[in-house]
């Protein structure tokens, strides 16, 4: 089976690579771009550490085609910082504790970023809904939702 | 992963020239939140997937004098996010709010929901009250069914292998009326139901008679199933506690369930039940008859 | 809270936080070695049977396939016998059979080989192509079953182990325990009331969200490297050089970031594979697990069932207690028997007790620690029978514990004396805290309490503390960072040199370059690898004033140090700075400073804690809904209070998801939910804030106080829900997971009961 073409952008950066037909983008940004930070936990949609922004929505990597993903514009949590400057959910998820093993916190950024892109000030309901597609098995979910919060409240 | 090609035709016509290809056995892929797992798993095995979201028709969602147009390739998000959809058909957008995270309803849509035809499939008891035609497409021409004949089995719809799913047409919801899904899961999010109910009711304002009632019930037979027993005991009646009750009973009937590691039979009715009173009061509150 | 320590006691941001929030912390699926192959493990779908033969040579004949192995590659043992791990130690013997089938599989999801091949796609596709013979054999699906007479051996040459004579005929028991203090035949006469119950509860997976990885690489001279994510690189490496007869300094364990472990990553099993893999091709081999490996194949915690039998007087003096306990080890034995038996009624204070126990092995994987191995199921019994029992008492269920918990001076079951603990001040906290004292509303709610404990593990541990040239210092250590090891060595270095904490590093580094330390479990890390920390800083300070003696010209008994100074206490004039002193290990004769820290058989510091829950149950659909949650705990010093919070908090919602909604779905021996949709986690929508509410007893006997925390806020949830779910529906749950459709059934159970009594 002939490797396909893939051109798209990754964290504002344009990349040309060859892609299987059946690999996924979680793949192809693991393997092929070595971008380890977006995570593998389940490969079938229930864990979500594997999140990442596809044209400005949320997509779990491990259920879409690299293919797929042709033209369009990926955010990691590698790009989740700008200009060597902490997003705010990074800064309050260090601040408030929001993260023990880690393993799950890339997954829960950018939930977290798209939430309050479009809601800044969600409520805890809300914040709840917006990260279920987010497995944490360390923290119970507690300090990952106030850190949330406190972004909402610009208090990081 | 198996190994399989990839297309992402750009129209209708090319879609077709795929689907043709004799040597190919050919799957649609739309959110890809059933697929790509089903493949990995070896539950499917396509030699083409072929990627629909590129079909501009695909993608159509509309309202107009016949009704909601839903493209096949159009995501929950994008659905319930559509504000005719919240304002008309209430049961569809809550359905379809409830399919897996929001990452997953950011790619699934309800085309994929009904095609991958699980019977606990949210959004097609919704469809089902709301009397929702599907269209399909292939090389041979397109046709229209009545969602309730395009279940057959589990996973497995009335579409032939040449043929796609274009997308969904549901009709304006009759005056005076509601409709309301709800399901059953042990978690609050992130579940497949053990059993799913949508209802609605079209009420007569000045009578307070129940001209028509639907309900359908997910998760408890091999397809989605409608509960006429239970619809009989409200058309031609005002709607009463009593009879809701004789409703969710009635229900039961239609329920032919089994017993799996979501849960038996016995409790599988017994939701049916609860969830079919349930939406039918709710759908009474949403008219203000209560 | 206010801590009289400097650096102690304060919650400080988490030192490996910015690496895992910018994505740059390396997992061990985020390995990448040149030249490397990938490696899968083909799996039984028999949860039992006989391997009659195993024919890969049309896998080989597949091209990009470079190498299968069956357990036919494995050496044979020296020592089978010889033992491993940290909590729950194996045989090397039951390890091997584990590892790769041996001519008979043991459960579903048991490895029959493995092959590497230089694509995942080429080495799924191979596994294909082996062709096993398999003679399909009962399935003995759990430990009641197995314990029957006319029931069939899972190892014909297993024999029961006990306190008496070698047993003359092989058994599927592991292990018989038996112990008794007091009198309890008596204890039991003396009562007025004596409630006996029975108990169930099931298999739950550990559920960290990082799959099994790792790498390795065989060079050409037989030195063999291993990156993985696993809670002891000492215990990697010792079972893998064992197994594989590699002598220990030739295999070097680098640890890479570990997704969570809870106890459930110290079987090295994939790791020892891929080892096996690298070293037969040659060249670097990767190797991470699916999901559904990982429940199928990885330990899960042991399922249990359990008799608790307590008396008590009128005035609510507890006069005897009978528990019969029973663990399925799953495929080998070895389950948690010991530590649950350890730690089961260790609340409470009784004075005649009688225990009997059992370690029974099934067609299930082999169980591994899970957070307080053992304890969640037997206090889940023994607080619901205390529950019942206060209730028949007519007292109020927290005054019963409070006349009834365990102090100093007390035994626990095991007959260990208790030094100072602090359950006595958690009840306390309880009986004053608001959620205690706040009325419940709404109709279907009930609030629950349960208290427990954890024994704590201490093992053995080492570290060292170097002092570099600027004065600042470097803690190193093999110690694997669960959750905050580095955070709070850091802490205890600064806090014990009395350095600013931007002056302290700390580093986990592999198994060549630092000192050996058991594994990170039972939590020990904070408590007995700290005393080894606090050690090494110690020495690092004697070596120090030794070295700042000579140049202020006093004895070094005269030495004081404080604050980054040292000086005569003789005369106040002479001093020199720490850095000063530090700037000279470079140039002087005695040469740098290393402290060396040991720490082995510590005397344990028990942690306890006490739990209370609002519950809603929807009682037409049976669902319990968390409404509320107190965890009130004594951690001796909390030396992160942050992080203390996040043990807690993390440690209730698994307790939670074990109590309502966690289980191993098994239908003749195959699992059928192996997957996150269907094995269900709480998700965030299923807790609420979890209150904490930190104690501080000190422990006697490690530095500062410090107690572990990490395990014993596992072991009150089930307990707690349960009482819970009593209050509000009047049912009494004894089988776990309490799912909605059980709690359904069991209302209708008792509105049928209620309805035959009316009609009498
Ligand atoms: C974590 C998780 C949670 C989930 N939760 C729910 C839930 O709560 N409720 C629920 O109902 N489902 C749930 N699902 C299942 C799934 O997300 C839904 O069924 C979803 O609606 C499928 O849509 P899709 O667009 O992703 O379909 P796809 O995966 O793209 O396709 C599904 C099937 O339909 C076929 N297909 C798709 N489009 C067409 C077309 N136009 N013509 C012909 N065939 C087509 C595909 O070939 C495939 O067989 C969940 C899945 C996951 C992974
Ligand atoms: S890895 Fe994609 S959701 Fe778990
Ligand atoms: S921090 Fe470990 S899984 Fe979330």
């Amino acid at each position: 089976m002939a490797k396909i073409p893939l051109v798209f952008k990754v964290n504002g950066e344009q990349q040309e690579i060859l892609v299987q037909p059946y690999q996924t983008l979680l793949s192809a940004l693991r393997d092929e771009l070595r971008l380890t930070g977006t995570k593998e936990g389940c490969s079938n949609g229930n864990c979500g550490a594997c999140t990442v922004i596809v044209n400005g929505r949320t997509a779990d990597s491990c259920l879409v085609l690299a293919a797929e993903a042709n033209g369009a514009e990926v955010t990691t949590v590698e790009g989740l910082s700008q200009n060597g400057q902490l997003h705010p959910v990074q800064k309050a998820f260090m601040k408030y504790g929001a993260l023990q093993c880690g393993f799950c916190t890339p997954g829960f950024l950018l939930s977290a970023k798209y939430l309050l892109d479009s809601n800044p000030n969600p409520t805890e309901h809300e914040i709840r809904l917006a990260i279920a597609g987010n497995l944490c098995r360390c923290t119970g979910y507690d300090k990952i939702v106030r850190a949330i919060q406190a972004v909402a409240q610009a208090e990081v | 992963m198996r190994l399989f090609e990839f297309a992402a035709p750009k129209s209708l016509e090319e879609a077709y020239k795929i689907l043709s290809r004799a040597d190919a056995d050919v799957r649609a892929l739309a959110g890809g939140t059933d697929l790509i797992d089903q493949v990995h798993q070896g539950r499917r095995k396509p030699s083409i997937v072929m990627d629909i979201k590129g079909i501009p028709e695909m993608k159509r969602l509309a309202f107009d004098r016949e009704g909601l147009h839903i493209g096949a390739g159009a995501s929950c998000t994008d659905i319930y996010n559509f504000p005719p959809v919240k304002k008309n058909y209430i049961s569809i957008a809550e359905s379809a709010a409830l399919v897996g995270s929001v990452q997953i309803q950011n790619r699934a849509g309800i085309g994929g929901n009904i095609c991958n035809a699980a019977p606990s499939a949210d959004t097609a008891p919704s469809l089902i009250v709301h009397n929702a035609r599907v269209v399909i497409a292939g090389p041979k021409g397109q046709r229209v069914l009545p969602i309730e004949q395009f279940f057959l089995g589990p996973g497995q719809n009335a579409m032939a292998k040449d043929e796609i799913l274009l997308g969904i047409v549901v009709p304006p919801p009759p005056a005076s009326s509601a409709s309301h899904y709800l399901r059953f899961i042990p978690r609050e999010e992130m579940d497949i139901a053990v059993a799913g109910v949508a209802s609605m009711v079209v009420i007569d304002p000045k009578s307070k008679v129940c001209k028509t009632a639907r309900i359908a019930l997910a998760s408890v037979a091999p397809t989605p199933v409608r509960a006429k027993d239970a619809e009989a005991v409200l058309e031609g009646h005002v709607i009463n506690e009593a009879l809701i009750r004789e409703a969710g009973e009635k229900a039961i009937n239609a329920a032919k369930p089994i017993t799996d590691v979501r849960g038996s039979i016995e409790y599988r009715k017994e939701l049916v039940k609860v969830l079919t009173r349930r939406t039918l009061t709710k759908c009474l509150e949403t008219l203000g008859n209560r | 809270m206010t801590s009289k320590y400097k650096y102690l006691g304060k919650t400080t941001e988490a030192v490996d936080a910015l690496e895992k929030v910018i994505g740059k912390a390396a997992f061990g699926a985020d390995i990448h070695l040149p030249g490397m192959l990938y490696g899968k493990v083909l799996r039984s779908p028999h949860p039992h049977a006989k391997i009659k033969s195993i024919d890969y040579s049309k896998a080989l004949t597949l091209e990009g396939v470079k190498a299968v192995i069956t357990s036919k590659d494995l050496p044979s043992l020296e020592d089978a016998r010889a033992s491993f791990g940290g909590e729950l130690t194996m045989d090397l013997g039951q390890i091997r059979k584990l590892l790769l089938a041996d001519g008979k599989t043991l459960f579903d999801g048991h490895a029959i080989a493995a092959v590497a091949a230089t694509s995942l796609e080429i080495a799924e596709q191979a596994l294909e192509l082996i062709n096993v013979d398999y003679e399909i054999l009962p399935v003995i699906e759990n430990a009641l079953q197995a314990m029957r007479p006319d029931t069939p051996l899972i190892h014909p040459d297993l024999y029961t182990r006990t306190l008496g004579e070698k047993p003359k005929a092989p058994s599927n028991i592991g292990t018989m325990l038996e112990h008794q203090r007091g009198d309890p035949e008596k204890g039991f006469a003396e009562a007025d009331v004596v409630v006996e119950e029975s108990f169930e509860t099931a298999m739950v997976h550990q559920g960290y969200i990082e799959p099994q990885a790792c790498a390795a690489w065989a060079d050409g001279d037989g030195k063999v490297t291993v990156w993985t994510s696993t809670q002891g690189i000492f215990n990697t490496r010792d079972q893998i050089a064992a197994l594989l007869k590699i002598t220990r300094g030739r295999l070097n364990v680098v640890p890479m970031e570990i997704g969570g472990g809870f106890g459930g990553k110290n079987d090295n099993l994939l790791q020892t594979l891929t080892v096996m893999l690298a070293q037969k091709t040659g060249r670097p081999v990767k190797m991470i697990m699916s999901r559904d490996e990982v429940f199928r194949a990885t330990g899960p915690s042991s399922p249990a069932y359990f008799t608790v039998k307590v008396g008590a007087k009128k005035d609510g003096e507890i006069t005897a207690a009978y528990i019969k306990m029973i663990y399925d080890s799953g495929a080998v034995p070895g389950g948690p028997l010991h530590l649950g038996w350890v730690a089961s009624c260790g609340a409470y204070s009784i004075p005649n007790l009688k225990i009997d126990g059992y370690d029974v092995v099934s067609n299930k994987p082999r169980v591994q620690p899970y957070r307080a191995p053992g304890v969640t199921p037997v206090v889940f019994a023994i607080e619901t029978t205390m529950d019942i029992l206060a209730e028949k008492l007519g007292m109020d269920t927290l005054k019963f514990r409070l006349r009834n918990c365990a102090k100093e001076g007390d035994y626990m079951p095991d007959d260990q004396k208790y030094a100072r603990i602090g359950l006595k001040e958690v009840l306390e906290r309880v009986a004053s805290h608001p959620h205690w004292n706040t009325p419940l509303e709404g109709p279907n709610r009930g609030r629950g309490l349960a208290m427990g404990m954890w024994t704590g593990a201490t093992l053995s541990s080492s570290a060292l503390v170097m002092v570099n040239g600027d004065g600042s210092a470097t803690g190193v250590s093999g110690q694997v960072d669960l959750t905050g090891t580095r955070t709070t060595t850091r802490q205890i270095i600064a806090e014990a040199l009395q350095l600013p904490l931007e002056k302290v590093q700390v580093r986990v580094a592999d198994t060549e370059s630092t000192p050996y330390t058991m594994t990170s479990v039972g939590s020990r890390t904070t408590y007995a690898f700290g005393t080894a920390v606090y050690r090494a800083c110690q020495d690092a300070l004697a070596q120090m004033k030794a070295r700042a003696a000579p140049q202020l010209l006093v004895d070094v008994g005269d030495i004081e140090y404080a604050e980054g100074k040292f000086w005569s206490k003789k005369d106040l004039e002479k001093a020199v700075s720490w850095n000063e002193v530090a700037r000279n290990t470079q140039t002087r004769g005695e040469g740098m400073v290393t402290g060396r820290g040991s720490a082995t058989r510590l005397p344990i510091a028990p942690e306890f804690n006490a739990h209370i829950v609002d519950v809603e149950v929807d009682p037409e659909t049976g669902k319990a809904s968390i409404k509320r949650w107190t965890a009130v705990q004594d951690a001796g010093l909390a030396v992160n209070p942050m992080q203390v919070e996040g043990q807690m908090q993390g440690g209730v919602t698994q307790g939670i998801g074990w109590g309502i909604s966690e289980y191993y779905y098994y239908d003749k021996g195959k699992l059928r939910n192996p997957t996150f949709l269907d094995y269900r986690m709480p998700t965030s929508l299923d807790v609420p804030m979890i209150d904490t509410s930190i104690v501080e007893v000190p422990a006697p006997d490690g530095p500062y106080g410090i107690r572990g925390v990490g395990e014993a806020c596992i072991v009150c949830p089930p307990a707690a829900i349960a009482s819970a779910i009593y209050r509000a529906t009047g049912v009494r749950m004894n089988k776990l997971p309490m799912t909605p459709e059980a709690v359904f059934w069991a209302i209708k159970a008792k509105e049928k009961q209620l309805v035959a009594a009316d009609g009498h």
